[in-house]
């Protein structure tokens, strides 16, 4: 069995599976439930100043009959007395030494807060602090959360105090609410982070009620904005990681969020470069059980796929991701359909017809209409390979001979 | 009463065999659609209703939308949800067959849209303005109840003539209980009666109005009849007491007065077609200890449908293959039935021959006969200048459904000799544009046809 364990800058984990700091890690007996199921760390729910929250706070996005492929929420950071969390830190660390337990953090932004809290933390015995820069939701409009995160040299200055003051080491939390990523992430760097935590969620209006024209969630008739997270941001995380896992100035370890539910997901963050991976959403919706198979199904895949650990296959696809004009502009798939396999849906035809390359015809095979490419006019475009329900009955065949490559930079020269 | 069950247990045994999906159930299963393109299903639906369409707007939350995607293919659409046999229709060509072998509950959903307008009264068409134009139809069945709410939809005045106290035909009368009650049949009624289509109840063409009359009234005539009675079986004892056509013991069951309907304890019912199913089924839910199926060849020549047959089976009925009734046995007095007197059958060069000494009694206090129904030539033979074929069915243009007279058109069982109540609801569909093309000079197409 493939050995799971992993250490993120320092911090020994029994695993890459860790609860991302939100309700789930609310308190300690939660938190330590949570490390009976099989989780191998946690970062708490962010510690600071006690807020006061509102009631609703949740919204989702269903799709078709799947429920919650998208969530936010309007919840801020912990509500509990800071004297509290700490003992209650401090008492679950006690418990579960082998675990990872990384307290997140969030104050306002004077030297003198950060570095009261951080030294608070260090005194309990946790592992490691993560500073919430990332948070697009009420905290922001007081000047932190995202308001941090969306400024570098805010990152970078924040995170050089908290250096100072503890030994601990220090992830940042990046917000994705930024028009590229690598810009905090290097300012996180500079400020001497130890380790970089992405994404946070995203700025998002989930919904509008049809009945009473309130959006989601509905606060006594009004509605804010909230963070965005769930199965439907995983893509938007994914390209968030491997940007940072490409980038040379960003030679830190990265904890990956953004929708992870299953070992699959986490498998993907951790090829394209994450060490640990963080989820919230997932068991928000299902409980810490999931970790469960999360840890199984990884530890068959490392088996299957011949791996000693995990620790092999992180970032071992970041050089697939290039930049499009480094794409081979000479490899040349298209579609090719088997009719024992097609089930007559039709949907390849039409989505070809109206949504690509008009390249899917019907040809008369045994008295019955079955759809065939026209490969010559086909593009190689997937689509049709997408939306087919049945499986293995569209397949994308290479049709170039591999001899020759060409990339665009290489055309123009550029 | 002879049965062995109690009034409420009766009652139990009539609940709906397809109960309506919930909410969440509907919109699970909507969204397992495909949303194939040219569907398998809606080639399959003889009136070919989009049903892709219909089911996306289902998961849409657009039940109005949906439930005017069928209407507008099928005016019966609520009947056809209920008494499809949509495993040999929609169901069956549904691609899941071959992809899961769990086809989309096409039926079930089709009635979760229809419920949604019939239980609110929502009207998603509307009378066209009037065009100075009338129709009179004769029949309120499926054939009749189409044709009417298309013309209506054009603007013709429309007057449907039913010699019945109630509207619907066998949607009122014929179908088994546990599928569709008199109730549901009445809301589509009344959907079509919103849209100005006025019903002459318990007004028979013939003997309540004349020919002459239907047409000094109006510009065109639809005739959809329908059949006639259940066939005779031609032997001994037909008349006694406790013998019974199968549609006249639907008909009973249909009252929902369960003390008064015909019962026994041992029921043998005549016969192997759907009808005969919903004979049997119906008469083991009424608490009969023993039905028997008699049927003269074996099971793979029944004609119901397989669905159907799986029924039967599992509601205990006792099949008796290969077996010809050949006389009702009377019991002392004279009168009442005591035995269904049989012989048994086999195939001799290809021909169906009695066996020769293998006759023996059944006892039974009750015979239901099921062998399909005539033809309804009498009345027919009555109608002014329309053809018969050899078979008894009214001989018309298969585009535009008109007869012989041009003034009248036909469509449903008078004309297909006995189908689906789906296929009488096509021919209405066909009928009601020939007549527009005849009356009005004009083409119009209306979805699905």
């Amino acid at each position: 069995m493939a050995d799971l364990s992993v250490n993120f800058a320092g911090i020994q984990s029994p695993n890459p599976f860790w609860l991302a700091s939100a309700p789930p890690t609310n308190m300690g007996s939660m938190v330590e439930r949570a490390f009976d199921t099989g989780w191998g760390g946690a970062v708490w729910k962010t510690l600071g100043e006690p807020i006061v929250n509102v009631s609703s706070r949740l919204a989702a996005m269903d799709y078709g009959s799947q429920r919650m492929m998208g969530l936010n929420n309007i919840e801020l950071i912990t509500d509990r007395p800071l004297d509290v969390n700490l003992k209650e830190i401090r008492d679950c660390k006690r418990k579960y030494p082998k675990h990872a337990l990384i307290i997140s953090l969030m104050v306002e932004s004077k030297r003198e807060a950060w570095q009261t809290i951080a030294k608070q933390v260090e005194d309990t015995g946790a592992d490691g602090v993560e500073l919430n820069f990332g948070c697009p939701h009420g905290m922001s409009e007081r000047g932190m959360g995202a308001a941090m995160g969306q400024v570098p040299e805010y990152t970078c200055m924040v995170t050089e105090w908290v250096k100072e003051a503890t030994n601990l080491p220090v992830i940042v939390k990046l917000t994705p609410n930024i028009t590229a990523i690598n810009y905090p992430a290097r300012a996180a760097v500079k400020g001497r982070a130890d380790a970089l935590s992405l994404i946070n969620t995203i700025n998002s209006v989930m919904g509008v009620d049809l009945d009473t024209m309130i959006p989601h969630p509905n606060v006594n008739g009004q509605a804010a904005h909230g963070g965005y997270c769930g199965p439907a941001v995983k893509p938007i995380a994914l390209n968030m990681v491997s940007e940072l896992a490409r980038d040379p100035e960003v030679t830190i370890p990265i904890s990956g969020i953004g929708g992870i539910q299953t070992w699959r997901d986490a498998a993907e963050f951790l090829l394209l470069g994450a060490t640990t991976v963080q989820v919230c959403t997932a068991v928000m919706h299902y409980g810490y059980r999931i970790v469960e198979d999360m840890i199984d199904g990884l530890s068959n895949y490392l088996d299957e796929k011949g791996y000693a650990s995990a620790g092999d296959i992180i970032g071992k696809s970041v050089h697939r991701v290039t930049d499009w004009g480094n794409l081979d502009l000479k490899y040349k798939v298209v579609a090719r359909i088997d009719h024992s396999k097609c089930v007559n849906c039709n949907l390849c035809h039409i989505a070809c017809e109206d949504g690509a390359h008009q390249c899917i015809h019907f040809t008369d095979v045994h008295g019955k209409a079955y759809p065939i490419v026209d490969e010559a006019e086909c593009v190689g475009c997937n689509l049709c390979h997408l939306v087919c329900p049945a499986p293995g009955c569209i397949s994308m065949v290479r049709v170039d001979d591999g001899s020759q490559t060409m990339s665009w930079r290489e055309m123009t020269g550029q | 009463m002879n049965s062995s069950l109690s009034l409420d247990q009766i009652t139990n045994n009539f609940r709906e065999i397809h109960p309506p999906l919930n909410r969440a159930e509907a919109a699970f299963e909507a969204n397992r659609c495909l949303y194939c393109y040219d569907a398998p299903c809606t080639q399959a639906c003889p009136t070919h209703i989009d049903v892709p369409a219909f089911i996306k707007k289902i998961a849409s939350g657009n039940l109005t939308g949906s439930a005017r995607v069928i209407l507008d293919a099928n005016p019966i659409g609520s009947t056809c949800s209920r008494v499809c046999p949509v495993e040999a229709l929609c169901e069956g060509a549904c691609v899941e067959n071959t992809l899961m072998k769990q086809p989309i509950q096409i039926g079930r959903l089709q009635r979760y849209a229809m419920d949604h307008v019939l239980s609110k009264g929502i009207d998603v068409f509307k009378a066209g303005a009037a065009n100075g134009k009338s129709v009179g139809i004769i029949g309120s069945g499926p054939a009749g109840l189409s044709c009417a709410m298309y013309l209506a939809r054009l603007g013709y005045m429309v007057t449907v003539y039913e010699r019945r106290a109630k509207a619907g035909g066998l949607g009122t009368y014929g179908m088994a209980e546990y599928k569709m009650t008199q109730q549901h049949s009445a809301d589509e009624v009344a959907m079509i009666e919103r849209l100005g289509v006025q019903f002459r109840l318990n007004c028979e063409v013939g003997r309540d109005v004349t020919f002459a009359d239907l047409e000094a009234a109006h510009d065109a005539v639809f005739i959809g009849v329908g059949l006639g009675a259940t066939n005779k079986l031609g032997i001994a004892g037909e008349e006694l007491a406790g013998v019974y056509d199968a549609l006249e013991f639907i008909e009973h069951i249909k009252t929902r007065d369960w003390a008064n309907v015909p019962m026994a304890k041992r029921i043998a019912v005549i016969g192997a077609g759907n009808t005969a199913i919903d004979a049997v089924t119906q008469a083991k839910r009424l608490g009969a200890e023993q039905v028997l199926m008699i049927y003269r060849r074996t099971q793979k020549e029944m004609s119901a449908y397989e669905y159907e047959y799986e029924l039967a089976k599992q509601d205990a009925v006792e099949f008796r293959w290969q077996t010809t009734p050949i006389e009702i046995v009377a019991d002392a007095t004279g009168k009442q039935v005591a035995a269904l007197r049989c012989v048994r059958t086999e195939l001799q060069d290809g021909k169906l021959v009695n066996v020769v000494g293998s006759e023996f009694n059944l006892p039974v206090e009750m015979v239901i006969k099921a062998i399909g129904q005539q033809k309804q030539r009498s009345f027919l033979a009555t109608v002014p200048g329309i053809n018969i074929d050899a078979a008894g069915r009214v001989v018309v243009n298969a585009v535009t459904m008109q007869t012989d007279n041009p003034k009248y058109f036909a469509g449903g069982d008078c004309v297909n000799g006995g189908a689906e109540a789906v296929d009488a609801a096509q021919h209405g569909k066909h009928a009601a544009m020939g007549i527009h093309q005849f009356l009005m000079g004009e083409a119009v197409t209306f979805a699905g046809a």
